[in-house]
């Protein structure tokens, strides 16, 4: 691993290493998507008591380089009747900001492309603008299907931002910092514990705005086939494949940065921990995926609005006041008191949470 | 401002991943609402009905078995009564037992893949299906040690079935009897209380009873919608009037209910089972039955309760080596035509797992 012998105070001044960084954090992370690639075939096939790739090189480890050799050789087809040149944009406008996420997300300290000090607000804008890019895609395709995926997508990512966002203030007000290296070493106990509630309300939020399992409303392959990728074929399809399961780990970074304390961790070297903490969490959204059913529509907007949003405005609220009026409390005591309020909540809000709609008149 | 929308037609299918085969649905959606279904069949047509005219009685079972090729066993069955009846001809008793073995063996590997799949529609990532297809594979494996076939069996004959059962089958039969419970008990910890199953089957896709009834719809379908009717009671064939097992019923006849019948139905053909085996007689497995039928001049209706509903055959003879008229009542057509009513007004997803819920084979709506 590079970036685990550079300086702490890298990168310089200097556009050389800028632009040696760049490619370096692409390649690393195109890297890390393909073995993300292989591992959630291999362990949903083992958990469906299936085999998964075991063919292609040691453990079927090679089998993303056999798919992407493939998708590279096979035929592009553009729909007659698409608008051919969004058509033609739209996988790049869904890739580009997902790999550009990872120039804020600290490998460890100092392994970072930028240390912007407005880290966490520049994840929150860039990974916003993949939606556009999944709509371009829903509307070039000139496909009933794409269209309501498309629809979908933007419905969703629209409702689930606002408790994403929410919950993020909560660890921005205990870091006191929006950049992602200070809201690590202000983990000296990892936020997961201080804000359990915000947690869960990022995770939930996260996976549907991601368009992970249940909320993968967006391409259903058993209702719309695919949704806004059905017109897409050959590289263009892996584009967005690739952007998926990029937006996957980048979420995995980003709950890691925020929640597991990054890359601190005793024994281990650090960019190993960071690496352990992505894959367990990329593990439980892969666990997720084979574990449940897809909600509907209106279910997932239900969620967004009756349960994570009131739910994350609490968070906020408790959050504020423990910050503002018990400075001087023991962090300890407030894990505690924050466990505590969750479960109680989280209870409270199942029994009052009512799914509503269903059946329409018409 | 007002945004003027207007509805749009969606053909799903024919060729759908959740179409369970080649079947159309020429969707009106408002937005994701739908307004209109209208059902469009027909693609997998291959004139079973008319070939078998120009078959002899015993050359029609190979096309019974391309009926509902998830149930070759029961359309065997079916089809066999009807001739037996027909012609009069006396089953040994082995043979009865054997065939009730066999064709309720069916029931549980159909129910597997009708729930699996339907799960499949509700979004759970193939993991159910993935399960259940693993348990099938050993109810296959039976059916292969009795007639050397996996998907069409072909196996029962008129006057009895094609060949004695291996020495073998009787202890694979009862290991399966002891685990498959375990196995049936395993879908229940994972499914039966999830709560997002709940939230998508439970009141979506209602089939009144009154409608149920009035459409003559029949199997689970109509089970779930509280009314107790299964042919293995109401007009008792074969020697099911020897076994002790329950008819489950639900009562809100949802998506949940109809999954939840064909569970429960899973546990009482494995009741059936454990009584068949232990009274299995010996003796032949095939009556004396002339190489070419001539049945007298006449008309015969059969049924019996197949995984999917009543399955009917309907004979005519006039006398000769083949059927004068040879009509299938196929319970998922039948099914079906409720699928209009319980849609309408749902969204584009409960649209799917509603007709996953009724489970049907396009081989058998079509023939």
């Amino acid at each position: 691993m590079v970036t685990a012998m550079l300086p702490p105070d890298w990168p310089g001044g200097f556009w050389a290493h800028w632009a040696v960084f760049v490619v370096v954090i692409f390649v690393f992370v195109l890297g890390v998507m393909m073995g993300a690639l292989w591992f959630e075939r291999r362990a949903m096939a083992i958990m469906q008591a299936r085999l998964g790739p075991n063919r292609t090189g040691p453990f079927g480890l090679l089998q993303p380089v056999a798919d992407a050799i493939k998708l590279l050789l096979k035929e592009d087809i553009v729909p007659a009747k698409g608008d051919k040149l969004v058509h033609w944009l739209a996988p790049v406008v869904v890739v580009a900001p997902v790999l550009m996420i990872f120039a804020v997300v600290p490998f460890q300290g100092g392994a970072i492309l930028a240390d912007l000090n407005i880290g966490i607000l520049y994840i929150v804008a860039i990974s916003s603008v993949a939606t556009v890019g999944v709509f371009m895609a829903g509307w070039a395709s000139n496909n009933k299907y794409s269209l309501l995926g498309a629809m979908r997508m933007v419905a969703s990512v629209v409702s689930y931002e606002i408790p994403v966002v929410l919950s993020i203030i909560g660890v921005v007000l205990l870091a006191g910092s929006l950049s992602m290296q200070q809201i690590v070493l202000a983990q000296d106990i990892p936020f997961i514990l201080l804000q359990p509630l915000g947690f869960l309300l990022f995770f939930i939020g996260a996976l549907a705005e991601i368009n992970r399992a249940p909320f993968d409303l967006m391409e259903a392959d058993s209702e719309i086939v695919a949704g806004f990728n059905t017109e897409y074929s050959g590289i263009k399809w892996s584009m967005f494949f690739l952007g998926e399961y990029g937006e996957a780990l980048a979420i995995s970074a980003i709950v890691t940065t925020l929640f597991l304390g990054g890359w601190r961790g005793p024994v281990l070297p650090p960019w190993l921990w960071f690496l352990v903490k992505v894959g367990l969490v990329f593990f439980t959204m892969v666990w997720i995926r084979t574990t449940v059913p897809r909600v509907r529509i209106d279910q997932l907007m239900a969620l967004a609005w009756k349960f994570l949003f009131p739910l994350a405005l609490l968070n906020l609220f408790i959050t504020a006041v423990e910050i503002l009026v018990f400075p001087a409390v023991s962090l300890w005591v407030l894990v505690g008191v924050n466990i505590a309020i969750m479960i109680v909540l989280v209870l409270l809000w199942s029994r009052l949470f009512k799914l509503g709609w269903g059946k329409v008149e018409v | 401002m007002v945004i003027k929308t207007e509805p749009f037609v969606v053909n799903i299918g024919p060729a759908h991943p959740s179409t369970h085969g080649v079947f159309r649905m020429r969707t009106t959606l408002d937005g994701e609402v739908v307004v209109d279904m209208e059902p469009v069949f027909g693609y997998l047509h291959r004139g079973i009905e008319k070939l078998a005219e120009e078959r002899t009685y015993t050359g029609c079972i190979p096309l019974t078995d391309r009926l509902d090729y998830l149930a070759s066993m029961s359309n065997n069955f079916a089809y066999v009564l009807a001739v037996e009846k027909l012609a009069g001809i006396a089953v040994p008793e082995r043979a009865e037992y054997i065939r009730v073995i066999m064709a309720e063996l069916q029931r549980i590997a159909s129910h597997l893949i009708a729930v699996g799949t339907f799960l499949n529609d509700c979004g759970a990532f193939q993991t159910p299906v993935v399960y259940m297809i693993r348990e099938r594979e050993k109810i296959l494996d039976l059916f292969e040690m009795a007639c050397g076939q996996r998907l069409t069996y072909n196996y029962m004959r008129v006057g009895g079935v094609s060949q004695d059962v291996p020495e073998e089958f009787a202890p694979a039969l009862g290991k399966f009897l002891k685990e498959m419970p375990g196995w049936i008990n395993e879908y229940d910890q994972l499914l039966k209380d999830n709560e997002i199953l709940l939230a998508r089957a439970k009141g979506v896709g209602i089939l009144s009873k009154e409608l149920a009834i009035n459409i003559a719809a029949s199997g689970p379908v109509l089970r779930a919608s509280g009314v107790k009717w299964d042919i293995r009671r109401a007009d008792p064939y074969s020697i099911y009037d020897r076994f002790n097992f329950d008819i489950p019923t639900g009562n809100a006849g949802d998506c949940y209910d109809r999954y939840r019948v064909r569970v429960e139905e899973m546990r009482q053909s494995l009741r059936i089972l454990k009584q068949a085996l232990k009274d299995l007689p010996q003796g032949e497995a095939r009556s004396e039955v002339p190489q070419r039928l001539h049945p007298p001049v006449g008309e015969v209706y059969g049924h019996i309760e197949a995984p999917r509903g009543d399955l009917g055959f309907y004979l005519v003879s006039d006398g000769s080596i083949a059927p004068y008229r040879f009509h299938v009542r196929a319970p998922t057509l039948i099914n079906l035509t409720a699928l209009r009513d319980m849609v309408v007004g749902w969204k584009v997803a409960d649209l799917i797992i509603i007709f996953g819920s009724i489970d049907i084979c396009m081989a058998e709506v079509d023939r």
